[in-house]
């Protein structure tokens, strides 16, 4: 039944029904009503979860890698400089092959201290192992945190949910609450193929010498490309029990279009009513969501973009001394492939700044009115200033 | 669509107000999205958050710059913030006051609305006289200017989603309902204490 749900609420309410067991968290703004939620579920029982209070991030995670190693379905949620804290946990749970599931709150990272909407802090994480996955609104946040446990498992790979900070998890919208009983015809128990285990000792996570550890990860790499696959056969199975489908990427009016409109997470939304409005006016643009940021879907990708003069990518994040991040992943899923479109970088939104209709119509029409790229990220909207430390 | 930008102070329960209001238009059938001007709220500190409906799905996830509407919750704020700012021509401005606020020149082209929702809280037991919570008699006041959402949806909302005292909160926004003044253009709106 449809309810109006806080986008972080989204997220607690499908951890409820995934039937988490283990929970451990430490609290940051602005993740902190997922936490909030969870503790109230695990305190008056509406969820059998343990739910572990720690001292900072890193311990969080490291309690997460404990309690997956012993064959438990596990959750945690954080923010910007919690996920920060964990990066060394990230890359352990990933090359550990543990199924973990976490809510990443894209918040800025400080200083100046910042609590609003920012990719950096989960796109500097990329290289952990981690799949990642974006959402654009309440519903699509519940439907792939429930999807999350599935690849996860299925996969022994940790899986990152991300959302915006506020115009995301302070969101309050309608939102279609399944049953438990439906979630549980589409989330079994967890069965692990490992675990900690009295009856059967075993040892994990020892000395990995030259002759093995490239193996090792070439295994995870071969998991992420299974994995491109997996998530449209996940997302095949939820759509029959549920009636929903997002894809890994979803293309609008791609295939007649000039320019293509690049974007993650809720500038999506509002590029949608941009995208309606310049069509009618006979503007030939399209758009491409991207929702699985890794594994990246190069191939398809390619093929969306194929007929496309030109793709503006909208990034909500920085590489300090190269460009947006989502623009060099576009970069490079297309540089091998002939007379593919040319690819504009924007960056918008830093630190919770608003992308309004505005925003998207100007990177629009910078794209449209330029013949080629005159810089590798253009940043939009930014304020005069008087002078930069370093210049006299 | 129709959006109502509302401002108010921490701890007066102005988000929570867009929230029930949320649930209330939801429940009549609207599509809708609420969020608070996300800034690092405090008690006491200026607090503004929003409210969009729309018949049909809301794609847009901005924050909203020109509102239709404008719900000031405590009438101090009229003298720091310009309360119109963005405001579309003929949008009403609804006040938490006893009395005709010296702003009215200012305000040409709107409709004013009226309300004594801190009396009403008061004598509902919402609050106290220094911290009174005027959110929901704010609720049922707004459902009498805007002509929607029922007073059944908001009264649902607040047994619902209130912890405590939910009937003296479904009270006071029923009072206010009755008791609002409807004042309309501000031009036509006598200046009382200009």
């Amino acid at each position: 039944m449809k309810q109006v749900l806080e986008g972080s609420h989204a997220v607690a309410e499908a951890v409820r029904l995934a039937r988490t067991q283990v929970i451990s968290a430490y609290p940051i703004t602005p993740q902190t009503h997922i936490v909030e939620r969870l503790s109230e579920y695990c305190a008056d029982s509406t969820l059998a979860a343990r739910f572990l209070r720690v001292e900072s991030e890193h311990s969080a995670l490291a309690a997460l890698i404990g309690a997956a190693t012993c064959g438990v379905r596990t959750f945690t949620a954080t923010s910007s400089q919690g996920l920060a804290l964990m990066h060394e946990l990230l890359h352990w749970a990933s090359a550990a092959r543990l199924p973990i599931v976490m809510a990443n709150v894209n918040r800025a990272m400080a200083p100046g201290w910042n609590i609003w909407a920012d990719q950096t802090d989960s796109l500097a994480q990329r290289d952990t192992g981690w799949i990642q996955l974006y959402c654009e609104h309440s519903q699509e946040v519940l439907d792939t945190t429930i999807q999350a446990f599935r690849l996860a498992e299925w996969l022994n790979l940790p899986v990152m949910v991300n959302l915006d900070a506020f115009f995301l998890s302070h969101t309050y919208e309608p939102v279609d609450l399944p049953k438990q009983n439906v979630v549980d015809r589409f989330l079994p128990p967890y069965q692990p193929r490992f675990q900690l285990d009295t009856e059967y000792p075993c040892a994990f996570n020892q000395l990995a010498p030259p002759n093995i550890y490239m193996e090792m990860r070439h295994n995870i790499q071969t998991a992420m490309d299974e994995g491109l696959a997996f998530f449209d056969q996940v997302e095949d199975e939820f759509e029959d029990i549920f009636g929903r489908r997002y894809g890994s990427l979803e293309a609008v009016h791609c295939k007649d279009a000039e320019v293509i409109l690049i974007t993650s997470g809720t500038v999506t939304s509002t590029s949608r009513q941009v995208l309606t409005k310049l069509r009618k006016k006979g503007e030939k643009v399209g758009l491409l969501k991207i929702k699985l940021f890794r594994p990246f879907p190069l191939k398809a990708i390619r093929e969306l973009t194929a007929s496309a003069k030109k793709v503006a990518v909208v990034d909500r994040n920085f590489s300090f001394g190269a460009s947006g991040i989502f623009a060099q992943e576009i970069r490079a899923a297309l540089c091998n492939h002939p007379g593919h479109p040319l690819v504009y970088g924007y960056v918008a939104g830093l630190g919770g700044r608003d992308v309004t209709t505005a925003v998207v119509e100007e990177i629009y029409r910078l794209t449209k009115g330029n013949d080629m790229p005159q810089q590798e990220s253009i940043w939009v909207g930014l304020h005069e200033v008087d002078h930069a430390i370093g210049q006299s | 669509m129709v959006e109502i930008r509302f401002q108010g102070r921490g701890g007066q329960g102005t988000v929570v107000a867009t929230i029930l209001l949320a649930k209330a238009f939801f429940r009549d059938g609207y599509y809708v999205q609420s969020f608070p001007l996300f800034g690092v709220e405090r008690r006491g500190a200026p607090v503004e958050a929003y409210l969009r409906l729309d018949r049909k799905e809301i794609l847009i996830r901005t924050n909203v710059y020109t509102p239709d509407h404008v719900v000031v919750l405590d009438k101090t704020l009229l003298e720091s913030i310009d309360v119109t700012v963005g405001l579309k021509t003929g949008g009403w401005i609804m006040i938490n006051g006893p009395e005709i606020p010296g702003f009215l020149k200012s305000w040409s082209g709107y409709k004013l609305a009226l309300v004594d929702a801190t009396h009403i809280a008061l004598n509902n037991g919402l609050g106290t006289r220094t911290h009174p919570i005027v959110n929901t008699p704010m609720m049922g006041a707004l459902a009498r200017v805007l002509g929607m959402p029922s007073m059944e949806a908001i009264s649902k909302a607040i047994r619902r989603e209130v912890p405590s005292k939910p009937k003296a909160n479904v009270k006071a926004a029923e009072m206010a309902y009755e008791q609002v003044q409807l004042l309309g253009p501000v031009e036509e709106t006598k200046i009382s204490n200009p």
